[in-house]
This record gives C-alpha cells, structure tokens and sequence, in this order.
C-alpha cells in the first residue's frame, strides 16, 4: 500500500476517528449572525456508522459541511471544536485540510450527477483520485485499483464502466461509481448525505446494502445523513435526532428506536405509517406546529411550543443541557421532564375513524393503452424501414374503482403511471381501450371537449408543492379562478365566500387568500393544491405522489387533511405513490405498475401478503421500515430499468426477475392470475407457487417483549 | 377574527393597481443597487425633460437665431445660445430638449409593440411547439439573417419616412429576436405543475399563454426591454442620420448629429451635444437594466 502524503496523527484504533465537543455554526448575513448548529457533540469510532436524522432546516448538512470545513463565505465554526484523530482541525493549514478532505475524510451527495464531470469518462475520473492524493502511484497501478474497487461496489463489467461517460449508465450505478470513487482513497471516514434520496426504492435497496458492506469491509466510520428513520435503522449503529439546530436525542440505535426519552423523536415516529398503523384505527399523528425559523427560536426548549408535555416555567426557562439516561449509558436527551413522561401509552390523537364503506363503481379503466410515436431519423432505422418507434407507456390496464375508495398505484419510476394520470385527466388520449366514469367513455375526450361539469368532478393533486401554485398570482385569485371556471358560483361576492370557505376546509387562515406561493411553506402550498382540487366537488382526485417531496410531520398532516376531506365528501381517491408504507396505511385497494403493465393488483391486505407477484415480493422488501421488532426478507433486484422504447418481450420483468422460471418468461405474455375476486396477479408461475411464499415482512420472533 | 376579513381585500387586484404595486416594489429593491440608481436617475432625467419641454426650453427649437454661433453666444436680440446654435441658427439646447420628446415617445412605443409581436409568437411557440414552433422559427431565422440596417432602408423607402415607420420597422426587426426569448422561458415554464393544473382545470389557451405563463417570465423580460430600448434609440438616431426619421423641421437628435457632420471639424458643438444627449439616455437605460439583472440575481 502506498504511503499518503496526509498530516501526520497520533492517533490509535481505539480511540475516536472524530469527536466534536460543543459544536456551533453559524451563517452570517445581511440580517445578522443566523446560528444554524448549537452546541452539537459526537464521538464516532473506527468502523461505526452514526446516523444524523432530522426534517429539513435542522442543521444536519451543516454538521457534514462544518466537518468538511467548507462552509461557503458566510458560515463559519463560531464555537467549540472537532477533533480528527486527535488533532484539532483548526490548527491544520489549508494545505493540510485539502489532503485531509479527499483522503482521509470522502463526501457522498444525494445527486451522483451534480458530483461527477459529465465530460470526462469514469475511469479518467476515478484514476484522478490515487494520482491525485498518492505520490509516486504510476497509471497502471492507478488504473487497475479503479477496476478492483469498481467491482467492489458490484458494477456489473467494470471495463465497460470505465470507458463510460457518466450519462452513459443509470442513477443507481453513477451513485455506485461515486461511493467507489470516495472509498478509492481509503478514508477513514465517509459522509453520506441523503445518498439514495434520489433513487428508486429497489435501487436504494441496493445501495444501503452496499453502505452496509463497505462499512464491515474497509473498517471505514460512516456520518449518515437522512430523513428516512427506515434507512437509518438498517445502515447504523447509533442515531443522533436532531431539532433546530440541536441534537435532542441521542444513543445506540435500539435504544432510540424502542425506548426513545424525547418527544420529539416519539413524535417522528408517529409520523410515519409503520406496519401496524391504519388511517383508521390507528392514525397518523402530525405533530403540530411549525419548526422554529432559526432567529425567531423560543428559550429553553426549541421543541417547546409544539410538545405536547410542554410545561410553562420549566420548559420555557433556560437553555436546556443533555441529561444521560441512568441505565442506559450512551443514551442521552434534551428533555426535562423525561423522567414524568408515560412513554407506554401512545400520544392522545384524534379519535379512530369510521371505516368507510366503498360505494358504486365510479371509475372502470378496461383494456386501456397509450403509446406514444417517436421518429427515428438514424440511418440505421432509415435502412432497417422501421422509422416509427411506439413507446408503450401503457398497456392493457385494467381496474375498477369505486365512491369513497382509496386506490393506490404503485410503482418505480418509469413504471407509466403519470402517463395514465395524464389520460385519464384528458391531457392526452388513450390509444386503445375505455375509461368509463360515471358511465361516461372519456378515453377519447381530451380536455377541451369536456364539460365544466365533468372537469371539476375529476380534478388533479400534483407532487411538487413549489411548482403546484403559480407564482404571480395570490391565493385568492387562483383558488377564485377555478370556482368560476368550474361554474360553482359566479357572482364575485359568492366566489369570494367560497375561496374563505376552501381554505377553511383545509385548515388555513382566510387570510391567506391574499397572500403569494412564496409566502407559503411547502405544507401550505399543498394544502391549497388540495383545497384547488376540492373547489368543484369532484366525485373523484387524482393525486400523484402528494407528500412524497415534504418533511414526514407536515407530510403526515397533509396525507390526514386529505383522508379526512375524502372521508367527509365520499371522494374517490386515485393515490399515485411510490411509498409502500403509506399506501399500505392509505390505500384500500392497490395496482402495482412495472414498465407501463400491471404487475398485480388487490386489496391491500391481498397485495401486503402472499401470494405476492414476483415485483411486488421485491418492492416489498426494498422498502425500509423503521422498527426494530419487523425482520424483512431481503431481495435485491439486479439490473436497471429496462427502457420504454424497448421492452423485454413475454413477461416486462423478467429481466430482473429473482423468480424467473425459465424461457417461457422471455417469450409469452404472462396469464392473469385470480386469486379470490378481485386480486389479480400476471405471472407464469402457478397460483399454488406463489402462495408458498413466505411473507417478506414478518414480526421478529425473539425481539417480541 | 377571520371573519372580519373584508372580501374585498381578497378580490384579484385590478392590472393597474397590480402593475403600480411592481413598479414600486422594484423601484424599493432598485435602492439596493447604485448601478441601477444611476441609471434609473439619467432615464427620469430625460423623461422630465420631455414633459417639462415647453417650459424649461428657453427658445424655439425652431427660431433661426444666429448661424454658427459657438456655446454661450448673446445674440444681437438679446437671446443666450448656452449650447451654440446650427448651421441655420437654431438653438441646440432648445432642439435637444424638445428632440428628447420625439425619442421618448417614439422608443417606448416601437419597443412596446415588438413586445407584443414577439410575446404572442414566442409563447406560441414555446407552448405549442411542434409545426407551429418550426415554422415560427424559420420565419424568424429569415428575417434575422437579413442586414438589419438594409432592412430598415428598404422599409422606409417602400412606405416612406415617418414616426409610424419607424414604429414598424424597429418591430419587424426586433420581433423575432424578442420571440426566441419568449420561447425559450415558455419552454421552461409550460412543464410546470401549475400550467397542468390550469389545463386540468380548462383554461383557454389565451389564459394559459397570458395569465398562467407571461407573468413568470417577466423578469428576464424587463431587463432584456430596458437593454433594448437603448437599442430602439440608438436605431432612431440612426434613422435620423440616414435622413430616414422623421420629416424636417422636427428636432430629431439622429437627424441633428447628421446634418451638422461635415461642420465637426470647425463647429464641432453642433454634433456633439445631441451625440451626448443620445449616449447619456442609452447609458441610462443600460445602466437600469444591469441594476434590475443584479437585484434578480441576488435572492
């Protein structure tokens, strides 16, 4: 092993890779001294992986940006010190800090395109690390442990990667290049920041396991960043729970996980949909509130004003230190009153629902397809004669849908089913098939032949809560705008009445009618995208992936808004997801979509359990659950999405496939399997089969106390 | 106490109120840049000048006074010539001032109407795209590969010098090149989720296209139009130099640098004065429009 020209330590495996001691950063702007981490502690020893979970704007990018050192113009290290092997790095040179960053400390972003040069080829890119950091490494040499470690981060044909040009392979394998890429200097310690955030769940499965491996491998201590409680629990070994800026509880991951002392962790974890959650036995409980802007933070405790143990003159008294949980060494809080808490019982929410009793059938898609036509003008297509080219988005979908039901479609990325949501709201024709609503045909109605009436009772939640609202104009204006078009009311002063009214529905202060997107949070906005949806009293909301961009206790909110709403007015729901843990809490029925086909499709409790479709077992088991007591099979899917313009023939997925059972898979179109009414699985293998699965979720057996 | 909210503070502000309230929200933020103060000062300048002509001009701008009188002259009747007089004895000061009325209606108007001309075509373009965008391309990629100032000629000798000409040509020319800006920002914004919503919703087309899409585009816009209308007034100088502005006696600040050209050597106040008259008005604009360019940038 070459010798790196990195500072000199004095420093043993025992003792901690890095240690912060009372870390403060803060950003410096026009408005003054703005503190963004406070008094932040953290010890991390040789081969631990420690996870940073918190919602957005807790500071935890800026604890990976303070360790880096690279905090930009305006931020600055204001307190306290961070200790790598020993040395404190304020007293290391630049020069030192610039080897010490790419050699002994790596950073993994969440966007692997934004951290590879899309003009030069991989190999180029990944030489230039031991070139760079290693004296007296020849090419060759260099050349040779870029291939090892590319097959060490299990790239299929590591030759081939290294000739590639970075848009040439697929977000999963850039992201694994890049893992290589940091890992190539053998650091010491490795900083992920929201790594798979940008990536499909089967892919990320793929990835945390990898994580997971390298951690054992290379004895490399790993900063784990994520908002995902899921993805901590199966990539750490201690979580640090951070709240506005400071750490609120901190421990090893069991602990935290099963006995967490703060209520902010306990209401995180209410948050999210786990296995035993149902919207309507046991719904979701948002914590309420607001995070607090980092100038505008209460004394005391930050999580104060939105605790539910808040107690006046105590809570709100002083700064609040960390208290370690006497039998639990390691397990420390930012709570006073742990100690009086009841953690047993669950948190007083709202009271369980009424099950809601689905109604007509209001929606019937039979035989549906879109393709789309795309021209090939290569010579090659020219000389073969097959200049047109069908994208199948979509192919023979078929479901029902009925008043007052939740249905869920669920699927990757590619999978078609914006492309359906798209069809079905009459922004593109459906090539083939029917889409009857309300005994209606309107699979060959576009937008522009619909009536008013038949707009407003099938109306659209869309995804991205910044891009949901126009910008110019206000609140008022635009929900006023579609009660006029929709011929709801028409005289202004009934408009204005109705506009108060929406945005009561959704919990909003009326006076938010006259305020601009911008001065909306991102929660906010996609309440007033659901309150535009509600505006003509539609029979039936599409919503396409609603939450999937907000922080999980604004979008727990969101997601119990717009159960509750849907409750009241027997709403049909099309829920569009990815998120199989929210539309398992959601859903009443769910459609699993892959490259434009159903895959299967049932009630949920049918599609959560077996038999199970192949993709479906897979999907499952790529999805991380945060709890300890759930032990899940694990199925990595190999390979990457195959592309729209070029399916694989016979079965969509038999090219990644776990269950292939030989070539009838790659040749014919897989039968519809009835299992009981209504659930319907496309598969080759035979019903009694896949029944013996065993189930890819399951309650661990010694973990049940 | 929600209640109490009056539904009138909720109603969409009328496009007067709304665009009074842009006017003077940008001027607030303008504070931030002196770059843009300057040149905000130098455009208020002229634009007062112009309103105020009758009253501060101290002569007629077309009174033949005293030939080839040098800056500060008295004349035998007692007039002062601050800036010297022409070749015809006119005052320049007076034809400076009242010549800033012709560019400063003339600009904003020719300006005004190869907006309107490249806001529709580019946002049809851009929003529809397909054969409707190829063929408004094309269109536009003909007209500007021809030679603009040979452009300008022929469209004034076909239809003859006048202010409305000048109006027309400077849209013809300016047009397509507005257009591909157009274009390229509708292109951005017509994938936006709010732009699905409106068409979910079914707007018309001239909704989307003028409501929905024009107003986010406007940053980019006001900054390319304050740039642009330095260009419309050096354009109309040069009209005015080729003798294809506006009809004598006019005072035309383009037309003024050119007759005077040939006395430059022994009367080289006739040409300079209305040539920094011209200079200091396009600075002006430029400068604002740097400063507007600076402020967007900034959050």
């Amino acid at each position: 092993m070459s010798r790196k020209s990195s500072p000199i330590f004095d420093w043993t495996p025992d003792q901690p890779v890095l240690q912060c001691e009372g870390l403060c950063i803060s950003y410096f702007t026009r408005a003054g001294e703005i503190p963004a981490v406070l008094d932040f502690d953290l010890t991390v020893m040789q081969g631990q992986s420690v996870g940073l979970v918190g919602e957005s704007g807790c500071g935890k990018s800026t604890v990976a940006m303070g360790i880096m050192r690279y905090m930009g113009r305006n931020g600055g290290i204001v307190g306290g010190r961070i200790l790598y092997k020993g040395r404190d790095m304020a007293s290391l040179s630049d020069e030192e800090l610039r080897q010490l960053r790419g050699s002994e400390i790596a950073m993994i972003y969440q966007e692997p395109m934004a951290s590879l040069n899309p003009s030069m080829t991989l190999g180029r890119q990944l030489m230039e690390v031991p070139l760079n950091h290693e004296a007296g490494i020849s090419e060759k040499e260099a050349y040779e442990r870029a291939v090892q470690m590319l097959a060490d981060v299990k790239l299929p044909d590591p030759e081939r990667v290294m000739r590639a040009y970075p848009h040439q392979i697929s977000g999963g394998q850039q992201q694994r290049v890049v893992i290589a890429m940091a890992l190539l200097s053998q650091p010491s310690l490795l900083l992920l920041d929201e790594p798979t955030t940008a990536l499909d769940v089967t892919v990320e499965a793929g990835i945390v396991e990898l994580i997971g491996e390298i951690a054992e491998r290379f004895n490399t201590s790993m900063i784990y960043i994520s908002h995902n409680l899921g993805l901590i629990l199966e990539t750490c070994d201690r979580i640090n729970v951070m709240y506005s800026g400071v750490v609120v509880e901190e421990g090893e991951i069991a602990e935290v996980f099963d006995r967490m002392r703060h209520p902010y962790t306990r209401g995180l974890f209410n948050c999210i949909p786990l296995p035993g959650a149902d919207k309507t036995a046991r719904p979701l409980l948002p914590i309420p509130g607001q995070l607090p802007l980092p100038h505008e933070r209460p004394t005391g405790c930050y999580f104060g004003p939105r605790c539910e143990f808040f107690a006046a003159g105590r809570c709100d008294a002083g700064p609040i230190e960390m208290e370690v949980i006497p039998d639990q060494p390691g397990h420390r809080t930012r709570c006073l009153r742990w100690n009086e808490i009841d953690w047993a019982t669950r948190s007083k929410g709202k009271d369980a629902g009424e099950e809601v009793e689905a109604g007509d059938v209001v929606l019937r898609i039979d035989g549906l397809r879109k393709y789309y036509e795309v021209r090939d003008s290569s010579i090659a297509a020219m000389i073969s004669g097959k200049r047109l080219r069908h994208v199948k988005a979509n192919e023979r979908i078929s479901f029902d849908a009925r008043e007052g039901q939740t249905v869920a479609i669920v699927g990757e990325s590619g999978c078609g089913k914006s492309t359906f949501a798209k069809v079905l709201m009459g922004l593109e024709t459906a090539t083939e098939g029917e889409i009857v609503f309300r005994n209606q045909d309107l699979a060959d109605k576009p937008i522009q032949k619909r009536t008013p009436q038949e707009i407003a009772s099938m109306q659209m939640v869309f995804q991205n809560p910044f891009d949901t609202l126009n910008p110019s104009h206000t609140i008022g204006a635009q929900l006023g705008r579609v009660i006029k078009k929709f011929g709801v009311e028409k005289n202004p002063e009934k408009v204005r009445q109705r506009v108060l009214e929406l945005l009561d529905l959704v919990k909003l202060p009326r006076e938010f009618a006259r305020r601009r997107p911008r001065q909306l949070s991102g929660g906010q906005k996609q309440r007033v995208g659901i309150a535009r949806a509600f505006a003509g009293n539609p029979q039936m909301v599409v919503a396409d992936e609603p939450v999937s961009a907000l922080d999980v206790s604004v979008a727990a909110a969101v997601t119990s808004l717009l159960t509750d709403i849907q409750r009241t007015y027997r709403t049909t729901l099309l829920f569009i997801s990815h998120d199989l843990s929210l539309v398992r809490y959601l859903a009443d029925r769910v459609v699993v979509m892959y490259l434009g086909n159903i895959a299967e499709q049932g009630s949920t409790d049918e599609v959560f359990s077996p038999p199970y479709h192949p993709y479906t077992e897979a999907l499952l088991s790529a999805v991380p659950i945060a709890d300890t007591s759930i032990e899940k099979k694990r199925i990595i899917l190999e390979g990457s999405l195959p592309s729209v313009l070029n399916p694989p023939k016979g079965c969509p997925f038999n090219t990644r496939c776990h269950r292939k059972i030989g070539r009838i898979c790659e040749t014919e179109v897989p039968p519809l399997l009835q299992d009981g009414p209504g659930h319907v699985i496309a598969c080759h293998i035979p019903l009694d089969e896949l029944r013996a699965m065993d189930p890819v979720i399951a309650e661990k057996q010694s973990a049940a106390e | 106490m929600s209640q109490q909210i009056d539904a009138k503070a909720i109603a969409p502000p009328g496009p007067l109120r709304s665009l009074a309230r842009t006017l003077f929200g940008g001027l607030a933020l303008l504070r931030e840049s002196p770059v843009g103060m300057v040149g905000f000062g130098l455009v208020l300048f002229w634009a007062l000048v112009a309103i105020f002509a009758p009253l501060i001009s101290p002569l007629s701008p077309t009174a033949q006074i005293q030939p080839f009188a040098a800056p500060g002259t008295e004349a035998p009747g007692g007039e002062v010539l601050w800036l010297g007089a022409d070749q015809l004895g006119r005052d320049i000061l007076s034809r400076i001032i009242y010549g800033s009325r012709t560019v400063l209606f003339y600009a904003p108007i020719a300006t005004f109407c190869a907006y309107f001309v490249g806001c529709i075509f580019g946002l049809l373009a851009g929003y529809l795209g397909g054969w409707v965008d190829d063929l408004l391309n094309r269109v536009a990629d003909i007209i500007l590969a021809f030679p603009v100032l040979v452009l300008y000629v022929v469209i004034i000798v076909l239809i003859g010098p006048s202010g409305l000409n000048i109006v027309l040509a400077v849209t013809f020319a300016s047009a397509p090149g507005i257009m591909r800006i157009v274009r390229g920002l509708t292109l951005d914004l017509r994938n936006r989720d709010y732009i699905a919503a409106a068409q979910t919703s079914g707007a018309s087309l001239p909704w989307i296209l003028f409501v929905e899409i024009l107003p986010n585009a406007r940053g980019p816009l006001i900054v390319d139009a304050c740039l642009r209308m330095g260009y419309v007034i050096i354009t109309i100088g040069v009209l005015g130099f080729l003798g294809l502005g506006l009809p004598p006696p006019t005072p035309d600040w383009g037309s003024m640098v050119a007759d005077t050209r040939s006395m430059i050597t022994f009367a080289p106040w006739m040409a300079l004065f209305p040539a920094i008259a011209i200079s200091s008005l396009v600075l002006g604009f430029n400068l604002l429009a740097d400063g507007i360019r600076e402020i967007s940038l900034r959050d």
